[in-house]
């Protein structure tokens, strides 16, 4: 194998100028390959994180909705022989109260969850509709009661906070995050103090002490935070009052199980992460499949080069196969120098993209990449995965074997006697 | 092996050629060839001798009639194994050089030793440089195959066709491009090389003079061995 190998080298060496540019062709694809995955994959990463992160894994909530069983009916059905009168009852009368938002026994629930060994973090929550009244116009917005510890733990409150401390909303009462957006159009800045209207009637005054910005601008324009404490006395309601509970898992994965698992147990309604954002998912999935699409092109064409500076090169070496068949090197033989020719390309072209490829990677990385929408991005984001990696190097070696495979077939196949007669 | 058996047997050797008639070039010819003799094979252009040799050399399989080499049936042997005998057993000398340009003159002649690999690097180094300095080509050893004259490279050629030790050194016309110097050395090496080391060989010649001074001269005529 090493004198095929020295045979292999030798003939590179004779045709260096043919090999370097088939080389170069696997260096470019796999550069682009490499940079192209890594890019693509930061910014589905970085888009994707705008809602995951943000969004907790299953959702515990009581949904307003008719009630799907009407009083009558209970006593209908219970009632002896009431089918025999061959009746049947139209009375859809009762409608949902407001008590139904709330969350029944929800500490009781926490506790619960907290000791679930697949769970990571119970967070409750309640939302409150409120209005801004800004000169004659009210303008509608949501406030949030968050526990604001464990929202800058787990769902990177912090990343979003764009203006002010998170203690404050914390330890402060009555204080308010405002999104940008909102902010802006009641003209509101820290320190401010800000009227806002319950859906009840009930008026507050609040002080504003941070600002915060999603990367998605409507909803920035109508969504605040506050500490529980501060929604529960906006509301009027008692402390334990959560319309939310949000539950993080130690595995993405398990959620839709999960959530299914949990409204049945508590009777509540469950929404898990995969369900509510079907569609960032899909949306990286065609993103990745493009770049893979791409990536792969590109090493085919380079396969094609390969395959044509090697079928070229056996053209203008049937003397030097015809001599090495006559002295005694196999079919075989020459097949494997023809085939080791093309690994050599192919692994020294990799192996060169693979560092052009990481080194475009952190040039783009560095490239600043400022935008209003996205506050905590400077530079253009990209994934360092290094299954990347593998995969470039794998393809390229795949697509140079095969491209080597033919011409080198075809090479082993040469009649030593109709070359050497042909003189 | 015993010493009397023949270095190769042909027995009733019968080929043609099908493109785009069908034309037999050899008709039942059967020779054999024994051991540290010096054969050559004359006749007219058309005559079969190069096709003979081809047969000869294993690297022509499409025949009818059998070829013994060393006692063993060629008929039977894969394509592997027929490389393996060319390798081992057998050495080329064709009319034009067929050095490979890629490689010194030293590495030309290695390449078959280090393919049988039955000795190591360094010893089939040795040896080439021995044939070389035999062929008084020792100086040229570093030297890029095509940097040679038609003569030396044709000498560099026998050194590698002598670096396995085989039983049998086949040319195909190896003086048929030299002059007359040229032919003449390359015609006292093989003496030397059938007296000396006592290697079977068979030449396919043209030229007459060559022929008359070898042992035994096969006459070939219209595919049919004439005089054997």
């Amino acid at each position: 194998m090493r004198l095929l190998l020295g045979i292999s080298l030798a003939l590179l060496r004779a045709k260096l100028k043919q090999s370097i540019i088939a080389a170069v062709g696997v260096t470019f694809s796999i550069t682009m390959f490499v940079t192209l995955l890594g890019f693509m994959n930061g910014l589905n990463d970085m888009l994707d994180g705008l809602i995951l992160n943000r969004t907790p894994h299953v959702r515990l909530y009581n949904e307003l909705k008719a009630s799907p069983e009407q009083p009558i009916q209970r006593s209908w059905e219970q009632g002896a022989g009431a089918g025999d009168l061959g009746a049947h009852h139209f009375i859809r009368s009762v409608k949902p109260k407001s008590e139904l938002a709330r969350l029944p026994n929800a500490l009781g629930l926490m506790r619960t969850l907290a000791k679930d060994p697949r769970v990571l973090a119970v967070t409750p929550r309640l939302v409150a509709q409120v209005f801004f009244n800004v000169g004659t116009v009210d303008l509608n917005a949501q406030v949030s009661g968050i526990d604001v510890d464990q929202e800058v733990r787990y769902y990177q409150f912090m990343d979003y906070l764009t203006k002010g401390d998170p203690r404050d909303l914390a330890t402060g009462n009555n204080t308010i995050v405002l999104g940008k957006g909102l902010a802006d159009m009641i003209e509101a800045d820290i320190g401010d103090v800000v009227q806002v209207t319950t859906a009840t009637g009930d008026r507050a005054l609040l002080r504003v002490t941070g600002m915060f910005q999603s990367g998605i601008a409507d909803y920035d324009k109508v969504q605040c935070y506050a500490s529980v404490k501060t929604v529960q006395k906006l509301l009027g309601r008692p402390s334990t009052y959560f319309t939310d509970i949000n539950v993080k898992l130690r595995d993405m994965a398990l959620a839709p199980a999960m959530a299914k698992e949990l409204a049945a147990r508590f009777d509540v309604d469950a929404v898990d992460i995969e369900t509510a954002n079907a569609q960032f998912e899909t949306g990286s999935h065609i993103r990745n499949i493009i770049s893979y699409a791409v990536g792969i092109t590109l090493l085919i064409v380079a396969g094609f080069g390969i395959y044509n500076i090697l079928n070229m090169m056996i053209y203008e070496k049937l003397d030097a196969i015809a001599i090495l068949k006559a002295t005694g090197f196999s079919g075989g033989d020459v097949r494997r120098i023809f085939l080791l020719l093309s690994m050599i390309i192919g692994v020294a072209g990799g192996a060169a993209g693979l560092v052009c490829g990481i080194a475009l990677q952190h040039l783009i990385d560095n490239i600043p990449f400022i935008t209003a929408a996205l506050p905590t991005v400077t530079t253009f984001p990209i994934d360092y995965d290094p299954r990347f990696y593998v995969i470039a190097v794998t393809f390229a070696l795949i697509t140079t074997w095969i491209a080597g495979w033919f011409p080198a077939r075809k090479a082993s196949q040469v009649d030593p006697v109709q070359i050497i007669r042909g003189k | 092996m015993s010493a009397n058996t023949n270095v190769l047997d042909v027995r009733k050797v019968n080929k043609s050629f099908h493109d785009p008639v069908t034309v037999p070039v050899l008709k039942d010819v059967s020779l054999a060839v024994s051991r540290g003799e010096f054969v050559s094979i004359t006749g007219k252009s058309g005559c079969g001798k190069s096709t003979l040799l081809y047969i000869l050399s294993t690297m022509d399989t499409d025949f009818e009639g059998e070829l013994v080499i060393d006692g063993e049936l060629t008929r039977d042997a894969s394509g592997s194994r027929l490389a393996e005998i060319r390798n081992e057993k057998i050495g080329f000398v064709f009319q034009f050089h067929y050095l490979l340009p890629e490689f010194s003159v030293l590495r030309n002649v290695m390449l078959p030793g280090l393919k049988l690999a039955r000795r190591s690097d360094q010893e089939v180094e040795q040896r080439a440089m021995e044939l070389l300095r035999e062929l008084d080509m020792h100086d040229h050893a570093h030297k890029w195959a095509n940097q040679l004259s038609g003569g030396q490279k044709q000498r560099v050629a026998i050194a590698r066709a002598l670096i396995n030790d085989p039983l049998i050194i086949m040319g195909d016309e190896p003086t048929g491009n030299l002059d007359n110097r040229n032919s003449a050395i390359v015609f006292d090496i093989f003496k030397r090389i059938a007296s000396e080391h006592k290697r079977s060989l068979l030449v396919v010649t043209h030229d007459e003079d060559f022929a008359r001074r070898t042992d035994r001269t096969i006459l070939m005529d219209d595919g049919r061995v004439m005089v054997a």
